[in-house]
């Protein structure tokens, strides 16, 4: 649960601009954006997500680092990431 | 297992590693506390200590939220839980955590309706679709999590959503650090201050520090160079004779945190009197509850809680361990009585946790040999924050 994962802005959700869809490593989720300024991300975006909200904008290079960190720390991201596929924010 | 010389740029720890060593004043012992449980992790993962000269010693902080949960908070959701008509939803990392009384695994096999979640948003969502249920969202974390329980808890009273709830575990860290700090048990000389907290509360909060304790603290990103490069900032303080925060996570961590986060804690939850948090004992507005406003939300309000104090068991040595006392592998439970599959304490029951930290990595870290012998060339430009 303390893992920032990057992730990908793919689209803000026209009906609920407090929730964007974001691509992380191929799995498509909701996630909420409230926390950020508004209009600060758009489609191509990277932001770091802590459990379902975008916590901060981030490069695409530190996004790439940060993935490639986790996926290098084994089980604590595998466990977060089934979670992740889990989840059905709306 | 990646190991160390397989992280990104190895090249570049190797020459960090040579100038952290030239920086170590002979004979001169360093202590430097990494509060994150994410630090923690890394640590062990990628055997930093063995980039480190044996003088410079990292020390574990309480910054593991499941960790420092203490027992009778378990039990207290545990009690809910079991009430009519209650879903209780957790992050997973809550599960195996033993109260007194089992743990939420043990709960739910016993019939209790306990589940996970990745969001307190996915608790919400659980709560919308079960209107004849009541929802309790088992909120635990520092900093980091608290706006998103916030968030959710707004979330829940604009949709007027009266079957959701959560129990507020939520802590502070400023106050865990006061706490080490006063200590007598424990002598530091700098801080690797946590990563993810500082986005939302900034680095200003730590000046404290700084000013009034004469330590240096650097936060620090969750990548094997960060940790060496932050260690590197604190030895350059110390060298100069400067105690001030510094900010190596800078590509993260804004200076002044995320004002959006603390406005939406502000808005829904206060400073509790007094929080017991485990090893540490009871410890002044270390602590969040929720508002009177949203007492509607706030699981101890809506449900009888026992609210009884249980001690730990006297073979566990987290506490410990999460004030940086003891290592890990010198409690004398580790690895025998205590290990993940069947943990008597919380530090072994994280990925943050210390001892599952090295239970699972460290071990065979030490017993490697040592690589950073080989190598470094000072003429290696050291990254910059």
């Amino acid at each position: 649960m303390c893992l920032g994962i990057p992730g990908e802005v793919v689209e803000i959700l026209v009906d609920r601009p407090d929730l964007a869809m974001v691509d992380v490593s191929g799995v498509k989720r909701a996630i909420n954006i409230g926390l950020l300024d508004k209009g600060e991300v758009g489609p191509g975006d990277w932001v770091l997500i802590h459990v379902g909200f975008a916590m901060s904008k981030i490069d695409e290079e530190e996004a790439k680092a940060a993935m490639e960190f986790l996926e290098g720390i084994g089980q604590a991201y595998e466990e977060e990431m089934a979670a992740l596929l889990e989840s059905r924010i709306e | 297992m990646r190991f160390v010389d397989e992280f990104r740029d190895a090249a570049k720890a190797r020459a960090l590693s040579a100038q952290i060593s030239a920086l170590c004043e002979p004979g001169r012992h360093y202590k430097f506390m990494e509060v994150c449980g994410g630090h923690t992790h890394t640590i062990y993962k990628h055997g930093l200590e063995d980039y480190l000269p044996e003088t410079v010693t990292l020390v574990h902080g309480p910054g593991c939220p499941v960790c420092v949960i203490p027992m009778g908070r378990v039990d207290d959701a545990i009690a809910i839980a079991e009430q009519p008509d209650v879903i209780m939803t957790t992050f997973g990392d809550m599960m195996r955590v033993p109260g007194g009384n089992g743990s939420f695994l043990d709960a739910n096999a016993a019939g209790a309706d306990i589940r996970m979640v990745y969001s307190p948003l996915d608790s919400l969502k659980i709560a919308r679709e079960n209107p004849d249920k009541r929802v309790v969202f088992m909120a635990i974390g520092f900093e980091t999590t608290a706006p998103s329980t916030a968030m959710t808890v707004l979330r829940a009273a604009a949709e007027g959503l009266e079957n959701f709830s959560i129990f507020c575990n939520h802590v502070t860290i400023i106050p865990a650090i006061k706490a080490i700090l006063d200590s007598p048990d424990l002598r530091l000389d700098g801080f690797i201050g946590p990563g993810h907290v500082s986005t939302v509360i900034g680095c200003r909060p730590y000046d404290f520090i700084a000013r009034d304790h004469n330590k240096p603290l650097v936060c620090a990103g969750f990548e094997p160079l960060d940790i060496l490069q932050s260690v590197y900032q604190l030895l350059i303080q110390l060298a100069e004779g400067r105690s001030e925060v510094e900010n190596q996570y800078s590509r993260v961590v804004p200076w002044d945190g995320n004002p959006r986060a603390l406005k939406a804690i502000g808005e829904t939850m206060e400073l509790r009197p007094y929080f017991e948090w485990r090893g540490l004992g009871f410890i002044s507005h270390s602590a969040l509850q929720v508002r009177e406003a949203y007492a509607v939300h706030d699981a101890e309000r809506v449900f009888d809680v026992p609210g009884v104090r249980v001690a730990d068991p006297k073979a566990c040595q987290c506490g410990e361990v999460l004030k940086g006392v003891l290592k890990p592998w010198e409690c004398k439970v580790f690895g025998t009585a205590c290990t993940p599959e069947t943990p008597i304490g919380t530090c072994m029951v994280s990925s943050e946790g210390a001892c599952a930290a090295y239970y699972n990595f460290g071990r065979f870290s030490r017993d490697r040999v040592r690589q950073a012998t080989a190598l470094p060339s000072p003429t290696v430009r050291v990254p910059s924050s």
